[in-house]
Formats: C-alpha cells, structure tokens, sequence
C-alpha cells in the first residue's frame, strides 16, 4: 500500500507471525496504518484477524501460549523491543472490544477516568474536563451529562459502547484499536459508532476489525483482507471493493465465500 | 390418554412426591432446632443475661456477658488473621493459580477444610498453649483463623472467578499493571461474594466448640485479657449443659439460642449482600 508522502506514518508491522504455542494465528502480515486513517480489516471468521490486532497492543502475549515473531512499528520504534514496557505501552494505544465492558463498581465518570487513574493522580479540576472531552468525543455527553455518578450498568448497550470508547480515548492515546465494536449492537447503535469513527479520525489513527462489509465500505479509508491467518490484500477501501486486485478477494467480497 | 402419557405423569407425579417431602425434612429440622430453642431458651434472655457475668455454682441469676464479650473477641481476632490470609489465597489462586504452585496450594486448601477441627485444636495447643504453659483466647483465635482460612479461600477463588475474563482484558487494555487489574476490578466485582463468603466464614467459626477446649480454655469470670483463658458461647454452653445444675441448663439454652440467633443474622446479611450484587450487577 502505498501512503502519500504528505502522511506520516503512524504504525507499521512487519512480517508479523501470531502464534499460540506451536500454531501460528498469523502469518508474516506487513500493513501500513497511516496517521488519521482508518483501516478495516475484514475477513470470514477464524481468518486471525482479532488475533492480529491485539498483536498491536501487546494483548496476545496475554493469551494462553502467545507470543509473536517479528516487528510491529509506532513510530519507527519496535514496541516488541526488550525496553519498551508492555504496560505503558497499552496507555499508548486504546482497545475497544466486541462487548461492552464498562466495569461494574464504577460510576459512568470512574470509567472513563479509569484509564487517566492509572497514570497518576492530577487535580479534580483538570479531571473533570478530561473526562468531560472524551465523552463529548464518543457522543454521549449529552446522554450521561446528568447522572455522571450513576452505575455505568443503567446504560444501554449501544452507550455502554460509546462509554467504552469514551474511555478508551480519555488518556489521549495514538492509536485506537477496534475489535468488531458493534457486533453486539442493534443499527442505531452501530450508526452512531460509525459516525463517531470518522470524527474520531481526525484525532486518532483507527484500527477496526468487523464482520460487516458494509461496516468496512462505510467507515474506512484501506481495507485489509485476511484469510487462514495470511494478509492477502490492502489497499485502499474503493479499489478493494471495485477493482480488487486478487481473484480471493473478489470472491470474498462478493458473498461467494466466508 | 395414552398408557405412556398415564405412566409419565404417575411417575413425575411420585418423584415431585419425594423431592417434596425430603425438601420439607431439611427444612423441619432448622424449625425443631428454632423453636426448641425458643421454647426453652427465650424466657431466661433478659437483661442480666446480657450484662451480669456468671454467679457461683448454685446461685441463681447471673448472666454470659463474658461469653459474649469472648466470643466477639476470640471470632474478631480470628477474623483479622483470617481473613485477610484466606480472601490473600483466594485472589492469588483465581489469578496465578494456574501451575504447579496453585494445584498444591489449592490441595492442602481442600485437605485442611477437611481437617477435624478438633486435630486443628491440638495443633494450636501444641504450638500456642503448650510452650507458654497457659490457656489463651489468642491461641483459641489462632486455631479457627486457621479453619476459617481454606473455607474463605475457595470461596473468594470461585466468586473471582465468576468475574468474566473480558472485563479483565478492558483493564489490561487500558494499561493496568495485573496486580491493579486483580484488586481494583477483578476483586472488586467480586467484592459481594467475598463478602457474603467471609460472613459464611465467621459463622462457621462462631460455633465452633472443639478447638476452643484446649485453647481458649473458657473462664467464668469476665476478661479482655487476650493472653488469658477466655469464655465464649460454644464453651459455655458445653460446660453449662454438661453440669449438675438446673440454673446452669436454663442458661445453655438461653446460650445456645442467642449463639444461633448471631449465626442466622449473618446467614441472613450474607443473604442481602449477594442479593445487592446481584441487583446492581444483573
């Protein structure tokens, strides 16, 4: 994939492999992600691509037996290299899951001041309009304005989402991974978070995997088609779905598989 | 009808029979318990019965303040040491207790719930009692910390546990170190069934007689003397209920039914907590 050169470059990998134990998930995967871009990546189920995305936290080595072969780049630095700190590493780069995951002892502002707790104490004031930004950036501000103290468990599902991007955006990260955010969501929900990526774009470099073509033909700028665990091709979302270079590609694309 | 539909509802019939009757023999023996308790019990609860310790053999009169006063703080010691150790094990089994460590911890965990209470009694006297050469409520705390240990420790491994797993990758996610991942909200959604676990706890101990005789010792006279042989309800009621005297059977009951009031109010607090969680958390 070719990025213009007015683009700076946010996040690479190179020759990415996934494994658990002796399987590998993924296999030799280079992508681009250029800065203030979003990327879908699409592919049947199965395919690694949830696999390959918590690759780009540090998430996978989480799992039972994972570990990972070779470089994922932010900002020309290897974040696999032996001095980077996994931990501060994933304050860096926010992750949104496929449920909600609001956590269940904290009110609405708890949530979203979690991930900004865990850098250190800063004063109520500055607090309060951390948490205030992120909820205006995820659309939900006016939603949640009045009950701030509430259970984050009186929420809907769909705000319950929204509550978790809020959250994962508050401590200003550099990138935003998206794993398949509106797969437990009904179309209101889902519209809305489609709507919030593009904003959010503006601000934040998107990563999203989805099920949901449409999703990908909606939101993204490069689309990125996995399958058995092998990136087949990239480039960007209107030459994927109009003139996909690849035969695999096509037949994906146009329902005859996956 | 047909013959099989006939034998299908005899027999649904029959075994709706039986589970009914066995539920109904569970629940009747709490309610002779209760009520035998009450019956010979509740008309000797006044108020000297809660403020006078006891009077010599063959008086009438007097009170189990001090019983009541030990057992608070002979269970409250034991809780202290107790709990923080066993919610400790719990959380390190739920979270790390995957390997070798784990298995062995959880092993010894399961073989001392097992453990006759009465053999964790000797093994406090020995340690506890024996070297000093003197009774002490510490040492009587000392042996049901250790019972309360395995039983609080399963109990917090499987509530945190129940805590689903996605929660805690979102914590990760977020850049929180695991310990602060475990304690700040892997424990903490599980904090009302911790809760409801330690009050299950202390009201096992509560009761707990056998390790107290050569710990604790029991002590007919009012103390908060920690190194000191210390009365509790169980003990009292044991050398009350045992003795010659009619004044002292009186008061073994009264004992016996204030003991079982205290155990059912924390069944009953256990109760609400987890109802709570339940409620707020769906």
């Amino acid at each position: 994939m070719a990025a213009p050169d007015n683009v700076r470059l946010r996040l690479e990998t190179l020759r990415l492999t996934a494994l658990f134990g002796r399987t590998a998930a993924v296999r030799e995967v280079s992508i681009l992600f250029p800065a203030h871009t979003v990327t879908a990546i699409i592919g049947p189920s199965g395919c690694g691509k949830s696999t390959f995305l918590r690759c780009l936290n540090r998430m996978h080595e989480l799992s039972e037996g994972g570990w990972v072969t070779g470089k994922v780049l932010l900002d020309e630095v290897d974040i696999y290299a032996s001095d980077v700190n996994p931990i501060q590493l994933r304050r860096r780069i926010g992750m949104v899951f496929q449920r909600p995951t609001p956590f269940p002892t904290m009110s609405i502002y708890d949530n979203v001041a979690a991930g900004l707790r865990v850098n250190g104490t800063r004063p109520r004031k500055e607090m309060d309009e951390a948490v205030e930004r992120a909820l205006r950036q995820s659309a939900i501000w006016d939603e949640v304005k009045d009950r701030l103290h509430a259970s984050a468990l009186e929420l809907s599902g769909g705000q319950q989402q929204r509550l978790c991007i809020a959250r994962a955006i508050a401590p200003q990260p550099e990138i935003l991974l998206l794993d398949e955010p509106t797969a437990s969501l009904d179309p209101t929900g889902t519209q809305r978070i489609e709507e919030l990526c593009h904003e959010l774009k503006k601000v934040y470099t998107i990563v999203i995997v989805t099920h949901n073509l449409q999703q990908a033909a909606r939101v993204s700028d490069y689309t990125a088609f996995f399958y058995m665990g092998g990136l087949v091709e990239v480039g960007r979302t209107s030459d994927i779905f109009t003139k996909p270079k690849v035969e695999q590609t096509e037949q994906y694309i146009t329902g005859r598989f996956g | 009808m047909s013959a099989r539909t006939v034998r299908r509802r005899i027999a649904s019939g029959v075994m709706t029979g039986i589970v009914a009757v066995l539920s109904f023999t569970a629940v009747l023996a709490l309610v002779l318990i209760l009520a035998d308790l009450i019956a010979k019990g509740a008309s000797s609860i006044d108020w000297a019965f809660f403020t006078k310790s006891p009077v010599p053999a063959g008086e009438s009169g007097g009170g189990v303040a001090n019983a009541i006063v030990g057992t608070g703080i002979v269970v409250g010691m034991a809780a202290l040491i107790g709990l923080p150790i066993g919610i400790g094990v719990g959380l390190f089994l739920a979270e790390y207790g995957s390997g070798r460590v784990g298995f062995l911890v959880r092993f010894i965990a399961d073989v001392l719930n097992g453990t006759p209470s009465i053999v964790i009694g000797i093994f406090a006297w020995t340690w506890m009692v024996k070297p000093v050469g003197r009774f002490s409520a510490i040492a009587g705390s000392l042996a049901l910390a250790i019972l309360m240990i395995p039983m609080i420790s399963r109990t917090t491994e499987e509530m945190v546990r129940l805590v689903p797993h996605s929660l805690r990758e979102a914590a990760l996610a977020l850049g929180y170190p695991r310990w602060r991942t475990s304690l700040r909200v892997v424990a903490r959604t599980a904090l009302g069934g911790i809760v409801t676990g330690c009050l299950v706890g202390i009201a096992r101990v509560a009761g707990e007689t056998a390790p107290l005789l050569f710990t604790a010792l029991g002590n007919l006279n009012f103390t908060t003397k920690v190194t000191q042989p210390m009365q509790t309800l169980s003990l009292q009621i044991y050398v009350y209920a045992t003795g010659p005297f009619e004044e002292w059977h009186r008061i073994a009951w009264a004992a016996a039914l204030l003991l079982m009031a205290f155990v059912l109010i924390l069944a009953m607090v256990a109760r609400y907590v987890t109802r709570q969680r339940y409620g707020r958390a769906r």
